[in-house]
C-alpha cells in the first residue's frame, strides 16, 4: 500500500445488523514500524508486497540484538526485540525460523507454528484441585509466562502454539 | 483428557446457556406461543444485499427461518417461535460464527413497539430464571434490566454520536462504518439495554414503512452492553412492495458480484394473507455471552469451526 509493505497486526471482523462486512485493521508499516487503524470493506484489493522469506537459525542475543544465521552461507543478520515482537518468547537456541526480508533488509521473523519449551518455574500441583477448568501460570526457558493445566510440573516440556501463545499439550520424552 | 482441556473450561458457560434455553422455552409456553421447526435447507433465502447463504446441494442452508415462519403466520398460526441453527457465509469474528443459534418469534396483531416490550419481558424473565437481580454485569459495566429500556431513533443516535445524518451516511456508503465505530461503542455506555429504532427504508427490506414518515422502516435493533442482540420489524405485508424491495436487493447483489437467489414466489403469494404482525430474531449465542460475561462468541459454543 502506498509503496511500502504493511502487516496487519490486529484485525476485527464486524458486521452491523444486516449491513456490510467490515474489516477493521491495525496496520504496521513493516519498514518504519508506524501503526495506524483503517477499515476495509469486503472486495477491497491491494498489491501483494514484494517480500521474500529465508530460513535461518537463531544463535544468541546480545545488547538487544538477536543474531540469526543462514546455515548454508553463514551470513548473519541482526534484529531488535521490537522487530521480533512476541516471537522472542519462543526463541530457544538453534531454533530454525523464517526471516522476512524487504530487499536486503530483515523485517521480522515467523517462528514455527509449534515450539517445544521446558518449564523452568512452576508451582507444585495441589492435590485435590480438579483438573477441570483450573489453570496456573508457569515460566518457560525463554522467560515467557503462560497459563497451563495444573498437572504440568517444573522440568517438563510443553508444546506451545506460537500463533496464539497458548499451551497445547504436554510433551512426553 | 489434555486435548479436551479447553472445552472442559467452558462447563459454566454451557450450563448457563442450557439454563437460558430452558427459560426461553418456559417464557413462550407461558405466553401461548407454539414452538415450530422449519426446514434448514431451502431453495433460497430472502434476498438481502449483505447476507450470504451457504449452498447445500442445489439449495441453500437458511440464513434465518424468516420466510417459512411468515408462511406459517399467513396460514393462521398467530404466535410462533423457533430456536434453531442458522448459517451465514463468511461471518467470523468475536461476535460472529458461520453456524449460530437464532431465536425467532412472531406475533400477529402487534407492531414493533409492542415487540420492544416483549423483549423486555423475555430477557427479564431469563435473567430472573438464572438468578440475576435487577442488574447484570457485562465487561465491567452495569446494565439495569428493569423496564422500560431506553429507546433511541437512528436519526437521534446519528445526531448525538456522529457528525452526519443517516441520509448523508448512506449516500457516502458510511452508514455501517459509523454504526460500528461511533454509535455502537456509545450504546454500551447507556444504563439500560437500548432499542435503536426507525432505520432508513433501504435498510429494512422486510419491514413496514412508518405511516407518519415514509423515509423510515419500522425496524429496531436491541443492544445490550454494546452487543447487537436482536433485529425486529413491523412486518411488511404488502406483497407488491415486498417484491420490489427484493428486486432491489437482488440488483445490489448482482452489482457486487454475488450469486443470485431465486425469487421466493411461494412466500410472496402467501404474504397477501399474512396478518399485520411483528417478528424478531435474537442471537442466542450473544445472549449467552452477556449472561456469562464472555468477550467472544467462542466462549459460549461447544466447538468453533476452527476446533473441528
Amino acid at each position: 500500500m502506498d509503496g511500502d509493505p504493511y502487516v496487519i497486526v490486529d484485525f476485527e471482523f464486524s458486521k452491523p445488523g444486516k449491513g456490510q462486512s467490515l474489516y477493521r485493521c491495525k496496520l504496521k508499516n513493516m519498514v518504519n514500524g508506524n501503526q495506524f487503524e483503517r477499515t476495509f470493506r469486503s472486495g477491497d484489493t491491494f498489491e501483494p508486497a514484494n517480500l521474500r522469506e529465508k530460513q535461518m537459525q537463531y544463535l544468541y542475543e546480545e545488547d538487544n540484538q538477536y543474531c540469526f544465521m543462514d546455515t548454508e552461507t553463514y551470513e548473519q543478520v541482526y534484529l531488535t526485540q521490537d522487530q521480533l515482537g512476541d516471537a522472542k518468547n519462543y526463541l530457544s537456541d538453534n531454533l530454525n525460523v523464517d526471516i522476512l526480508f524487504f530487499g536486503d533488509e530483515p523485517l521480522g521473523i515467523t517462528p514455527p507454528n509449534f515450539v517445544e519449551l521446558s518449564v523452568t518455574k512452576a508451582e507444585p500441583w495441589a492435590k485435590g484441585d480438579s483438573v477441570t477448568g483450573k489453570t496456573k501460570p508457569v515460566e518457560v526457558e525463554t522467560g515467557y509466562t503462560l497459563q497451563v493445566p495444573p498437572f504440568i510440573e517444573e522440568g517438563e516440556k510443553i508444546r506451545i502454539d506460537t500463533r496464539t501463545g497458548e499451551y497445547l499439550t504436554r510433551v512426553k520424552e | 483428557m489434555e486435548d479436551s482441556w479447553k472445552r472442559a473450561r467452558k462447563e459454566n458457560a454451557l450450563r448457563v446457556r442450557a439454563g437460558m434455553i430452558r427459560a426461553i422455552r418456559r417464557f413462550f409456553a407461558k405466553n401461548d406461543y407454539l414452538e415450530v421447526e422449519t426446514p434448514f435447507r431451502i431453495p433460497g433465502p430472502a434476498p438481502e444485499s449483505h447476507i450470504d447463504a451457504i449452498p447445500s446441494d442445489d439449495w441453500f442452508l437458511h440464513t434465518s427461518p424468516e420466510l417459512c415462519m411468515k408462511r406459517l403466520l399467513a396460514a393462521g398460526y398467530p404466535q410462533i417461535f423457533q430456536l434453531c441453527k442458522c448459517f451465514r457465509r463468511g461471518e467470523r469474528g468475536s461476535l460472529h460464527i458461520p453456524e449460530f443459534t437464532l431465536l425467532e418469534w412472531y406475533k400477529s396483531g402487534t407492531d414493533y413497539r409492542k415487540m420492544m416490550e416483549e423483549c423486555e419481558e423475555l430477557i427479564s424473565h431469563v435473567a430472573r430464571s438464572l438468578g440475576h437481580g435487577r442488574t447484570l454485569y457485562y465487561r465491567g459495566r452495569e446494565i439495569a434490566i428493569q423496564a422500560p429500556w431506553e429507546r433511541i431513533s437512528v436519526k437521534d443516535a446519528f445526531r448525538r454520536y456522529s457528525s452526519v445524518s443517516p441520509a448523508e451516511a448512506l449516500e457516502n456508503n458510511l452508514f455501517d462504518e459509523i454504526m460500528v465505530r461511533e454509535i455502537e461503542p456509545r450504546l454500551a455506555e447507556r444504563k439500560t439495554p437500548v432499542f435503536l429504532y426507525d432505520y432508513p427504508v433501504v435498510l429494512g427490506a422486510l419491514a413496514r414503512t412508518k405511516g407518519s414518515n415514509p423515509d423510515v422502516a419500522e425496524r429496531f435493533e436491541l443492544y445490550m452492553g454494546g452487543l447487537e442482540l436482536a433485529n425486529a420489524f413491523s412486518e411488511l405485508t404488502d406483497a407488491g412492495e415486498q417484491r420490489g424491495r427484493f428486486e432491489k436487493e437482488e440488483q445490489n447483489r448482482r452489482e457486487s458480484g454475488k450469486p443470485p437467489y431465486p425469487m421466493p414466489e411461494k412466500f410472496l403469494s402467501e404474504l397477501a394473507t399474512m396478518p399485520e404482525s411483528s417478528g424478531i430474531a435474537l442471537g442466542v449465542d450473544r445472549l449467552a455471552m452477556i449472561f456469562t460475561d464472555s468477550a467472544t462468541i467462542d466462549d459460549v459454543v461447544t466447538f468453533t469451526p476452527e476446533e473441528l
